[in-house]
């Protein structure tokens, strides 16, 4: 691990403006991404600025009748909430297919948000990959890609992004809300949040520089059926190779998202106005435009498989 | 032999590559000699609070809470497996939560209770968890039990709170204990003797006479 100096943020705002001032600055809040990253030199920040005394650890409901979770709630936090439980019940879901009770009990909402990807390649320091060091060339195409992306890929990266909360935000429409070094706030959808690989795999999200996490909300429920289907190498603790995300309503309309797939949780809203007519139709529409590569074409069926034994548990 | 001790860890850990804080913690002048290319490592003070006692350290900011117990404390019960959260031989409690605590820095851990397995139970007084593990056999190696204890008894208490885990059935309803509970929250804890079912068994056995 390289070395770095540390310190503790006193506002939101103070932390954005830490980590503007200094380029190699990090947030680091539950860690285990981030020093995981560290070890192996794949991250090198100069400089730490700990937000874990910063609060933002609640949940709270809004004025239209969703919830605000603060940043630094953490996963097992999130999962376990009783309203989100009862009424999100896809989020607690998804959280809980995730890691480990260990990495629950640390990770943040946030966090979880900004995890990167589980590619070998980005783990490899010493084979080239356009995300870790810009310019040097994917490994993974042309390697060992079975883990990675079918759709929305670039000739760059070819990537996913490995959490499974993020699945579950994106099929419940959540947004992310930000504070930027001037103390200026915004709010973007999480459909708008992480960006697709393009020639830029290094640049994961709109966040700017300096820019930080302080909540993400949820709008006010919408009812349904919440499941979340997730297909791995092994039955606990382990990388989605596919996942579904779905709210199904009596009607057999809904809403669905897939993860393990694409650079980001992958939704489209035009597939699911295919729902009612069944899987074959709607993973058609979905993975439009799909470049599998010979290890990973498989994707292809499995989403198809995944999304029509979830929609077979949704009717009975 | 405190000496030998040292050399004997600054060797070991500079050819394993990925455990050169201990070094760095252990013999500073090692600091000197290899500074980083990202600059001079940074020392810092610390206080850790482990099994109800206190502890001023100065330690490089890089240490994890792992190295710390170990290296430092010469707490070695909380073990080093894979040092990047995948095994869960280093399980901690922190506030009564278990956490990988090769996953977080020591110094993020400033006012927090730690508790490690030499925490939980002496020899003399086990904690009924170490008991029932003994009893019904749960490790073979054994390197890989003080983390699963750790575990077990947060898992235990992660049930009785109604945390909801991968395979409970209904999220509205309250979390009941069963098998493929205790081997689905056991996930993070990798025993390579297999161990598995003897571990399910001394957990079922604590769970019941906790009521």
């Amino acid at each position: 691990m390289r070395a770095f100096t540390y310190e503790r943020a006193t506002s939101p705002v103070q932390a954005a403006a830490a980590a503007a001032a200094n380029p190699d600055a990090k947030f680091i809040a539950g860690g285990t991404n981030l020093l995981d990253l560290m070890k192996l030199e794949i991250e090198t920040p100069a400089h730490l600025i700990d937000v874990n005394g910063l609060g933002l650890d609640t949940i709270e409901a809004t004025s239209e009748g969703g919830l605000r979770i603060g940043a630094l709630v953490r996963n097992t936090d999130l999962a376990a909430d009783e309203r989100v439980r009862r009424d999100y019940g896809v989020l607690s879901r998804a959280i809980l297919a995730g890691a480990s009770g260990q990495l629950r009990n640390r990770a943040t909402t946030a966090g979880n948000l900004l995890q990167r990807t589980r590619c070998p390649y980005f783990y490899d320091t010493a084979q080239p990959c356009n995300k870790r060091q810009p310019g040097s060339g994917c490994s993974a195409i042309g390697g060992f890609s079975r883990q990675l992306g079918i759709v929305g890929t670039s000739e760059a990266c070819i990537a996913t992004n490995p959490s499974d909360m993020a699945v579950a935000m994106r099929v419940l429409d959540a947004t992310v809300e930000t504070v930027k070094p001037d103390a200026t706030t915004r709010r973007i959808p999480v459909a708008e949040f992480h960006r697709l690989p393009g020639d830029t795999p290094q640049i994961e999200t709109v966040l700017e520089r300096g820019e930080f996490i302080t909540a993400v909300t949820l709008p006010a429920p919408v009812g349904g059926k919440h499941l979340y289907r997730k297909v791995r190498d092994r039955a606990s603790y382990a990388f989605a190779l596919v996942s579904v995300a779905a709210v199904i309503q009596q009607d057999g309309t809904g809403r669905i998202a897939v993860g393990g797939v694409a650079h980001k949780p992958w939704r489209v809203e035009a597939a699911e106005s295919e729902l009612p007519r069944g899987a074959k139709v709607a993973a058609e529409r979905l993975l439009a435009g799909a470049t599998p590569t010979h290890e990973n074409a498989f994707k292809v069926p499995l989403v198809e498989r995944t999304l029509g034994s979830v929609l077979d548990e949704a009717r009975s | 032999m405190p000496i030998l001790h040292d050399l004997e860890l600054n060797r070991r850990d500079l050819m394993v590559g990925g455990g050169t804080l201990a070094a760095l913690t252990a013999v500073p002048a090692v600091v000197q000699a290899q500074p980083s290319p990202a600059g001079a490592p940074a020392l810092t003070k610390v206080s850790l609070t482990v099994n109800g006692q206190s502890h001023d350290l100065e330690i490089d900011i890089r240490t994890t809470l792992l190295d710390a117990l170990r290296e430092r404390l010469h707490l070695t019960g909380s073990k080093k497996g894979c040092d990047h959260g995948q095994c869960g031989a280093c399980t901690v409690l922190i506030d009564g939560r278990r956490v990988n605590s090769c996953l977080t820095l020591a110094i993020m851990n400033e006012g927090m209770e730690i508790t490690t397995i030499e925490g939980l139970g002496t020899p003399e007084n086990l904690h009924p968890m170490q008991e029932a593990f003994i009893k019904h056999d749960g490790y073979q190696c054994g390197y890989c039990t003080p983390g699963q204890i750790c575990s077990g008894v947060a898992v235990l208490g992660e049930i009785k709170a109604g945390i909801p885990s991968h395979v409970t059935p209904d999220l509205t309803q309250p979390v009941t204990l069963s098998d493929a509970e205790i081997r689905e929250r056991m996930s993070g804890n990798i025993c390579r003797c297999g161990a598995y079912s003897n571990i399910v068994e001394a957990m079922t056995e604590v769970a019941g006479r906790q009521g």
